[in-house]
């Protein structure tokens, strides 16, 4: 369906975290002097996890290969767990590449959720990757991405 | 007063898992636009969103400007006792809005 986009930008992201666990104090100090305003999704990311591995897998980040408009945009997050009081979600942040901003939204949930699935509608700037990252109870992270094209960006211009 | 719409089954056996559904009417002015004058548009979102069950939090979301207006958001709980649910919504220049439903857990 979206395969090859798909594998081509799991590739990309996967160079670009090993690169940012690599250079790591490059990254901070690159993240103090630039403008809070203006963070890249790696950066972001890099904020969020810390300095924890984030493994492929075990998240489903479902959204249409093809957005028409990007002023609503449903997106979905499935997580493989037992929603345990011992193994469960703590926490799903989602992150977009392109947007003006890279952080989207953060759900948090616990075992009484039952189930790790969310949804929501976001807003999609440019057609770009889309990243879901899922903190497991144990610390552990897992990540998923999507490429979407967007033929409507979602609007940023005057009115 | 901003519209809230909430979808919560009436009625659920004990530890059943239910989908809620939560939207509310809201703009979510990003903060990234322009008037035509050129003058920026100051940011109005929500920025957070909590569900609790009978007074305990089960559910918490938080919005940036990238969430589409009349943020929709859909979830799960586990039906543990009859009682409310409550959904409460805040953000930008002091916006407030809650909403509840009752459930009765057989």
């Amino acid at each position: 369906m979206r395969a090859t986009g798909v594998i081509a930008a799991g590739i990309a992201f996967d160079a670009a975290t090993t690169a940012v666990a690599a250079a790591e104090p490059a990254i901070a100090s690159a993240s103090t002097a630039a403008k809070s305003s203006v963070v890249s999704m790696l950066e972001a990311i890099q904020r969020t996890v810390g300095s924890a591995t984030i493994n492929k897998g075990r998240v489903k980040l479902e959204l249409p290969p093809l957005v028409e408009n990007g002023n609503t945009v449903g997106l979905a997050v499935r997580v493989d767990s037992p929603m345990t009081p011992a193994d469960h979600v703590r926490a799903i942040h989602v992150f977009s590449e392109k947007n003006p901003q890279p952080y989207v939204v953060t759900f948090r949930l616990g075992p009484r959720a039952g189930r790790a699935t969310v949804a929501t509608r976001v807003r999609l700037a440019d057609s770009q990757t889309v990243v879901a990252i899922c903190e497991m109870s144990d610390g552990s992270f897992w990540s998923d991405s999507v490429n979407v094209v967007v033929t409507l960006a979602a609007c940023t211009e005057e009115l | 007063m901003a519209r809230a719409l909430i979808n919560v089954p009436a009625t659920a056996r004990r530890g059943d898992i239910i989908d809620i559904k939560a939207l509310i009417s809201h703009e979510m002015e990003t903060g990234f636009r322009r008037t035509q004058l050129g003058v920026p548009i100051p940011r109005d979102i929500i920025t957070q969103f909590i569900c609790t069950y009978n007074g305990a939090e089960i559910f918490r979301a938080e919005f940036h400007p990238a969430i589409a207006a009349n943020p929709f958001i859909a979830f799960s709980t586990i039906a543990t006792e009859s009682g409310t649910i409550t959904f409460n919504w805040s953000g930008d220049n002091g916006f407030s809005a809650a909403e509840s439903a009752a459930i009765s857990v057989a």
